[in-house]
C-alpha cells in the first residue's frame, strides 16, 4: 500500500536528514520557491481536498485564504503538536519517526502565507519529538532550506519550538494563543477568527502537525494524485489512525481516508484479542460518540462517520470488548473532561462535575430513571458552553445514551453494575 | 537565589522572544528543575526576570500539570488514567503502585524519593498502561514490571 507520511520511516529509528533528502525530501519546496506563486501553493492545497486532521477537518486550503492579503505587519503560522486528546497519539509516531516532513510542509505553509515566523506548540512529555524537530530545523536550516533568503529564493523564514507544560485546552487553537503569549490558556471570543486577529493581534493560521506534514506530498506529487489514495471517490488523502484499547496490535497506521472500521480493526489492528469480541468504540478520539457492531461497515472519512451520528475528529480509534462497561468507560472521559476543563465559563465548570456526579450514581446502582433524562438534557445545554471542549466531553455521553441506553437502565433497575460480578 | 549562569541563560532566553512573557512556561520550568519544585522563592525570581507580578507568574503556575507548586519526590511518577489506559487496566496499576511505595494517590514517599500523581493521556495509548517517571514514559507496563521500574529508579 503507498504512504505518504510513513514513506521514509526506519524500522525503530528517526529517519536521517540525508535520507529524507535522498528519497525526494525537500523536492516540493524547491519546486515551489523556484516555479510557483504563493498563491499557486495555496490553490494546489485547495484542490488537493485535505481536510485538516486536528480534529475538525477544517479544508486546510481554504482556511489559508481566509488571511487578508494585503495587511502589513507580522503574520503567523501555528502547528498544533498539543495533541492530548485520550486515545490519540499519531502526532508523536509522526515525529519520532520523521520530523523533516512536517518542516517541509511548515515552510511551504509560510510561503503560501506570507509568513515570516511560525511555531511548534509542542506539549509537555513529547520531549523526544521536540529534540527531533529542534534537530531537523538546524538541519535544514544549515542546508539553506529555512532561515533567510531560502535557495536564493528571497523568501525568508523561521521556525521557533515552543514545550508546553501539560493542559488539555491549550490544544484549542485560541487557548493555544494565549498558551503561546505567555498568558493563561483560555480560550478566546471567536470572532475575531485567528486569521483576521489571533496571535498578537495579527492574522493567524493554526494546523494540525499531521495536516502541514502532508503538505510536501501534494506539491511534489499534485493535487489529483494526493486525492486519489484515499479509499472512496468523495474521500481525499490517507489519515493516520492511531488505535488502543482491546485490538490484537495496537498501533499508528497510515490507512487510505474511506476504509471501513471493521477493514481497519480487522486488517492492519489483527483483529480483536484472544477473547474478545468488539462491542464499540471511539472512532476519532475521547470526544467523538461511540461507534457499535452496527457501524463496522462505516467507510472512516469525515462525512460518512458524521452521517453516521459521530465525528472522525483525530483518528484515535480507542476499542472496547464485550467485558467492558459503557457506563464506567464514560464516566473515565467524563473525569478526564471535568479536570481539563479551564474554569472560564460556567456551563463547562459547573456543569461536567454534574454530569460526572450523575454517572457515578448510576455506576455505583445509585441512579434512577429521571437521571437519564437529566443527563439528555445536558448532552444540549453544556452546546452552550463558551468552547468546544465541554460538546465535546459530551459526545460520548450521547453517544452511551442513543445506543447503551438499556444497558444505562439496567444499571439503574438492578441496582448495580451489570458488568462487575 | 538562583546560580548567576542560569540567570543569563534564562535572560538570553527571555530576550530571544517576541514578547518577554511568551519564555514564561521555559522559565518556570528551569526554576523547577533548579529547586525541585517551583518555590515560592521560585515565583518571585521568575516574575522578576520575566517584567511580571508574582501574582501574574502564580496563575499562569497553577494551570499546568507538570508546574509543581507543592514540594515533590526527587523523582514525580505520572501513571496516566485516561481512557486507553483505564481500559487496559490502569487503575489497577495505580492502586498497585500506591501499595508498592506505602502511600496514597498524591502523596511522596518518607524517604523523599518518589511523589505518585495521576495524569492525562501521554500520547502513548497503543501501549496502555503508561506511566512516566521524569522525562521518561514507559508503555505496557504490567504490575510486575512496576515493582521493577520502582527498583530500578531506587538504585539509580
Ligand atoms: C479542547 C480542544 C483541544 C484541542 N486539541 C487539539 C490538539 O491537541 N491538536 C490539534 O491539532 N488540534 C486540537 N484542537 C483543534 C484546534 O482547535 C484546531 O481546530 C486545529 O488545530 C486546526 O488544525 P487543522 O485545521 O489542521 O485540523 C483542539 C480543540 C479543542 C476544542
Ligand atoms: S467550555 Fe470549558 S474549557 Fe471551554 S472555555 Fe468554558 S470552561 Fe473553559
Ligand atoms: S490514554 Fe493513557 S497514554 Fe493515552
Amino acid at each position: 500500500m503507498e504512504q505518504i507520511l510513513f514513506r521514509h520511516n526506519r524500522p525503530g529509528r528517526c529517519v536521517t536528514f540525508a535520507e529524507y533528502q535522498g528519497e525526494g525530501g525537500f523536492v516540493a519546496l524547491k519546486k515551489a520557491l523556484s516555479g510557483m506563486s504563493p498563491d499557486e501553493v495555496q490553490q494546489a492545497v485547495i484542490d488537493s481536498g485535505l481536510r485538516g486532521r486536528g480534529g475538525a477537518g477544517f479544508p486546510t486550503g481554504k482556511k489559508w485564504s481566509f488571511v487578508p492579503r494585503n495587511l502589513t505587519g507580522p503574520r503567523w503560522l501555528i502547528c498544533n503538536c498539543d495533541e492530548m486528546e485520550p486515545g490519540t497519539y499519531k502526532d508523536r509516531i509522526l515525529l519520532e519517526a520523521n520530523p523533516y516532513s512536517l518542516v517541509e510542509g511548515m515552510v511551504l505553509a509560510c510561503y503560501a502565507i506570507g509568513v515570516r515566523h511560525s511555531f511548534i506548540f509542542i506539549r509537555r512529555g513529547y520531549e523526544q519529538a521536540a529534540a527531533n524537530l529542534r534537530r531537523a530545523i538546524a538541519e535544514a536550516t544549515a542546508a539553506g532550506l529555512l532561515g533567510e533568503n531560502i535557495q536564493g529564493s528571497g523568501f525568508s523564514c523561521d521556525i521557533d519550538v515552543h514545550v508546553s507544560a501539560g493542559r488539555y485546552i491549550c490544544g484549542e487553537e485560541t487557548a493555544l494563543m494565549n498558551a503561546l503569549e505567555g498568558k493563561r490558556a483560555n480560550p478566546r471570543a471567536k470572532p475575531p477568527f485567528p486569521a483576521i486577529k489571533g496571535l498578537w493581534g495579527g492574522p493567524t493560521v493554526v494546523n494540525n502537525v499531521e495536516s502541514l506534514a502532508n503538505i510536501p506530498a501534494i506539491i511534489a506529487q499534485g493535487p489529483r494524485w494526493f486525492k486519489g489514495t484515499a479509499a472512496t471517490p468523495e474521500a481525499s488523502g490517507m489519515k493516520l489512525f492511531c488505535v488502543s484499547g482491546h485490538v490484537a496490535t495496537p498501533a499508528c497506521f497510515e490507512l487510505p481516508l474511506g476504509m471501513t472500521l471493521g477493514e481497519i480493526i480487522d486488517g492492519p489492528c489483527g483483529g480483536m484479542r484472544p477473547g474478545s469480541n468488539f462491542k464499540a468504540c471511539l472512532p476519532g478520539g475521547a470526544s467523538t460518540p461511540y461507534f457499535t457492531p452496527a457501524h463496522l461497515g462505516v467507510p472512516m472519512d469525515f462525512d460518512p462517520v458524521a452521517k453516521a451520528g459521530s465525528r472522525l475528529g483525530t483518528g484515535g480509534i480507542v476499542v472496547f470488548d464485550q467485558h467492558t462497561c459503557m457506563v464506567a468507560a464514560t464516566l473515565n472521559l467524563v473525569k478526564f473532561y471535568a479536570r481539563e476543563s479551564c474554569g472560564w465559563c460556567t456551563p463547562c465548570r459547573e456543569g461536567l462535575p454534574f454530569v460526572v456526579h450523575l454517572l457515578e450514581q448510576i455506576e455505583s446502582g445509585q441512579g434512577s430513571e429521571e437521571h437519564i433524562t437529566i443527563l439528555k438534557e445536558h448532552v444540549q445545554y453544556l452546546n452552550y458552553a463558551f468552547c468546544a471542549l465541554a460538546p465535546g466531553a459530551m459526545g460520548p455521553v450521547d453517544g452511551l445514551l442513543r445506543h447503551f441506553e438499556d444497558e444505562v437502565r439496567e444499571h439503574i433497575i438492578t441496582g448495580k453494575c451489570p458488568c462487575r460480578s | 537565589m538562583i546560580p548567576i549562569e542560569l540567570k543569563a541563560e534564562l535572560q538570553g532566553r527571555i530576550a530571544a522572544a517576541v514578547t518577554n512573557r511568551e519564555a514564561a512556561v521555559d522559565v518556570m520550568k528551569a526554576l523547577q528543575a533548579h529547586y525541585g519544585w517551583l518555590t515560592d522563592e521560585a515565583v518571585v525570581e521568575a516574575a522578576g526576570l520575566l517584567g511580571l507580578s508574582p501574582l501574574q507568574v502564580e496563575e499562569l503556575a497553577t494551570f499546568y500539570e507538570m508546574i509543581y507548586r507543592r514540594p515533590v519526590g526527587r523523582q514525580v511518577i505520572h501513571v496516566c488514567d485516561s481512557i486507553s489506559c483505564w481500559a487496559m487496566g490502569g487503575e489497577t496499576l495505580l492502586s498497585h503502585i500506591a501499595a508498592l511505595l506505602g502511600v496514597g494517590v498524591g502523596e511522596t514517599t518518607a524517604d523523599g524519593l518518589f511523589t505518585l500523581l495521576p495524569c492525562c493521556c501521554l500520547g502513548n495509548c497503543g501501549e496502555a498502561p503508561t506511566l512516566m517517571i521524569g522525562d521518561t514514559i514507559f508503555g505496557g507496563v504490567s504490575l510486575e514490571g512496576a515493582a521493577e521500574l520502582l527498583d530500578q529508579q531506587r538504585n539509580r
